[in-house]
């Protein structure tokens, strides 16, 4: 039966990170952002949220019931709402830990989850994205080709979140080129292992708080264990997608700060007499914004729902986070052309949110629920 | 807890009145784009005979569901959803053609204010009807010549002679008039100000009888589309009505503040989300031609490459399955919150701004699309681009609606954002 209310604990997650993100996160993001570094305070304090242990079962030392969409998307979109590129980094062990949780093989979840269970923060990497004008998930070119007992990585990857202070570096790469989605597996690299090399750390329009570097495969050799779910493989689709509707909500959360920014500047900034949310040309920019990350929302939330129901949700997530990406856009422009030059100023947060923004038509990976 | 599966019995009904779209009113949706005027008799009849009072349920202002209440039978003890069945039907209805949808019998928008503000005497007096062997219709009129969304400058008055309220003025756009007050025992909401110097404060409605001495229909519209429905001109020349039938009270106080007014504008709450759901059911028509026709040719829709290997064709499509979608999702939270008694003012007004415009351009998109396909009169397209400019000028125009969120969505009030 058709309901928009969220449960309990639903609330109790949304209410926590909100508080979070308003009382830690957003006061240090133009700071971060300017450094390049997030303060690990943030991070440690971030990791008592418990978000990744609390998706973890017990018998692999978590404190959790497993997977949770729908609970994760409402976590995500609060954080964002804090910093986009906090967000991230607190949240970069999930493409690993819950790939492995997910789809990995028993001994990869005893080996690997518990790790993601501890007090400390621990960070983990994924390496999705090419450096290619075309890069696409169903196209891959890093290559992983089977000679006897391992497979050999050959390739080039970007975009990897903390590749340099993690232990593994969870790689896409296709088995079967050609074969689009279903040619791709991933593969539990540890960081150090020869023939893989990582780059300095990138220089990008947004997410500046957040470290993020290249890495270049040149016959890098990994057991046949290495592969995510063994002899089997994965269902790449369905970790893609569950990484798609992370970074949808991540817009999620950012645009409606954007939103409520240029909501409350709208009301206040006053010229010919009136605020300039008074005149219409103003209102409407906003009221659109207003609707569609109400309309974004409910997309993610519905494949949210489809994934955590066992649906096929694969093209309900692609159509949200491009969806999401579009919206992001069109909130970021506008929450910067409200202020007018006030917009273009970097004492104000508009313009963090714009560039940030950009990057979610160009993200994938990163994240996962 | 967060769900989007619908109830079982809310699928079968949709299930079943899909075949009914499928089966009864596409064969015919032509005809009566062609033949303006025209009206399917016999499907009316069978319409309201398997459906009751219609399109009524739909509009949350079923005469026999009153009834129902009245003799006491037991009520349902799960939560309420009857606006969510109502945009789920109507979403189908219009799938299957918009403009013989809308001519539907039923009480309409009239019957809903009187639903939303009457007394159950007025209740018992002017929605029994639509229980009836024969369909009847109820309509609303407020648009006049010079007032549309500006209701405060309605000119049509209402003064009190007695027992007798005497109406003059002149209506426009009135859905369903003809059908209403010729074709049927039903009768029209008209909204006439009984003092004119208190502004929106002294604009009532009253409910006025077919064949009522004074009233008279001046004109029928021509229109870019829903051709088969009524739209009427009614002129009011010292027509004369009953005392009680004024909805809500005849005091002239800030209406803003008391029920009466709170009751109208809930009508709106729930009428704005349906008007969405007929939106999307056109919108949902023009969207699965495309891709039939595409998957006939051969042509596979990529849903998961990225943005910047897809076609124009894929990246078009897939914008307009997820404009589509998410003008349903902002639809079904508004009627959701209706159902639970949750105020939607602002979510009724964001689901109808936001179908309005998305199907507005996603039925244009789709006759671009399909080329000479599109264009020709041969195929359906051409008319559901017609039919669904409709949704975003009736019950609010897109503008309006963005208004009202704007002032939500600030915290002004309406003299804080004009």
């Amino acid at each position: 039966m058709v309901s928009f209310e969220l449960s309990d604990e639903q609330k109790m997650i949304q209410e926590t990170c909100s508080s979070f993100a308003a009382d830690h996160m957003y006061p240090a993001m133009r700071e971060a952002d300017e450094s390049g570094e997030i303060p690990e305070e943030i991070i440690s304090r971030g990791w008592e949220l418990g978000l990744v242990g609390g998706c973890i079962p017990e018998e692999y030392e978590g404190f959790g019931e497993g997977l949770n969409a729908l609970n994760m998307v409402i976590a995500l979109e609060e954080l964002a709402w804090g910093d986009l590129s906090m967000a991230i980094h607190l949240l970069s062990p999930t493409v690993l830990a819950f790939s492995v949780l997910d789809q990995g093989t028993e001994e990869q979840k005893k080996n690997l989850l518990p790790r993601y269970c501890g007090e400390e923060f621990k960070p983990a990497s994924s390496a999705l994205v090419e450096p290619y004008y075309d890069f696409c998930p169903s196209a891959i070119r890093t290559v992983a080709d089977r000679d006897g007992e391992e497979f050999v990585i050959n390739g080039a990857k970007c975009l990897a979140p903390l590749a340099k202070e993690s232990d593994h570096v969870l790689v896409f790469a296709a088995t079967n080129p050609g074969m689009g989605f279903a040619g791709v597996d991933a593969f539990i690299v540890p960081v150090g292992t020869k023939g893989m090399e990582i780059g300095e750390r990138e220089k990008n329009m947004g997410l500046k708080a957040l470290a993020t570097y290249p890495i270049n495969f040149k016959d890098c050799r990994v057991p046949l264990a290495a592969r995510l779910g063994g002899e089997e493989g994965c269902d790449f689709l369905r970790l893609l997608s569950r990484s798609r509707l992370a970074l949808a909500a991540l817009a999620v959360g950012m645009c409606r700060h954007a939103l409520e920014h240029s909501r409350d500047y709208a009301r206040e900034r006053v010229a010919f007499g009136e605020p300039i949310g008074s005149r219409q040309a103003i209102a409407f920019m906003i009221a659109e914004m207003a609707i569609e990350v109400d309309a974004t929302r409910l997309l993610v939330w519905e494949a949210a729902w489809r994934c955590d129901k066992g649906m096929d949700f694969a093209k309900e997530a692609a159509l949200a986070k491009n969806y999401a990406a579009d919206v992001a856009m069109m909130v970021g422009d506008r929450s910067v052309q409200i202020m007018g030059g006030h917009g273009y100023i970097r004492d104000n947060p508009v313009e963090l949110w714009f560039r940030n923004a950009r990057g979610f038509a160009t993200f994938e990976g990163m994240v996962m629920v | 807890m967060i769900d989007f599966e619908l109830s079982p019995r809310i699928k079968a009904t949709k299930n079943m009145i899909h075949m009914f779209a499928e089966q009864a009113l596409r064969p015919i949706a032509r005809y009566y784009d062609e033949n303006e005027h025209e009206k399917p008799w016999d499907l009316f009849k069978m319409v309201h005979k398997f459906m009751g009072g219609g399109m009524a349920g739909a509009f949350g202002a079923s005469g026999k569901e009153e009834k129902a209440e009245k003799e006491g039978e037991p009520k349902e003890k799960k939560p309420r959803e009857t606006n969510l069945a109502g945009a789920v039907t109507i979403e189908e209805i219009f799938w299957g053609d918009a403009g013989i949808a809308l001519s539907f019998p039923g009480p309409g928008l009239g019957g809903a204010a009187v639903q939303a503000s009457g007394t159950p005497e007025q209740k018992e007096k002017f929605l029994a009807r639509f229980s009836g062997e024969e369909p009847v219709w109820g309509a609303m009129a407020i648009t006049e010549p010079e007032a549309g969304s500006d209701t405060a400058n309605i000119k049509t008055t209402a003064v009190l002679d007695g027992e007798e309220w005497v109406l003059n003025g002149e209506k426009i756009f009135v859905t369903s008039g003809k059908s209403a007050l010729e074709y049927s025992k039903g009768f029209v909401v008209v909204w006439a100000t009984v003092d004119r110097k208190a502004g929106r404060a002294g604009i009532k409605p009253f409910v006025v009888e077919h064949g009522t001495p004074g009233m008279q229909i001046t004109k029928i519209e021509d229109k870019l589309g829903i051709r088969c429905s009524d739209t009427v001109s009614i002129s009011f020349m010292d027509c004369r009505i009953p005392k009680d039938n004024i909805l809500g009270s005849p005091e002239v106080v800030d209406k803003t503040k008391t029920e009466g007014f709170k009751k109208v504008m809930a009508t709106f709450d729930a009428t704005r989300p349906l008007v969405a759901a007929m939106a999307i059911g056109v919108g949902r028509a023009a969207l699965d031609f495309i891709k039939e026709t595409l998957k006939e040719k051969g042509v596979e829709i990529r849903y998961g490459i990225n943005p910047n290997r897809m076609t124009v064709l894929e990246r078009e499509i897939m914008q307009m399955e997820a404009d589509l979608k998410a003008a349903r999702l902002l639809t079904w939270r508004a009627v959701w919150m209706l159902d639970n008694g949750l105020r939607n003012d602002l979510q009724a007004s964001m689901a109808k701004a936001k179908a309005g415009m998305a199907v507005t351009r996603i039925t244009q998109k789709a006759v671009e699309l399909m080329g000479p396909l599109g264009y020709s009169r041969e195929y359906l397209l051409e008319k559901w681009m017609r039919d669904s400019k409709i949704n975003d000028i009736f019950e609010g125009t897109g503008q309006i609606q963005l208004l009202i969120t704007a002032r939500r969505v600030l915290g002004f009030t309406r003299e804080q954002l004009k």
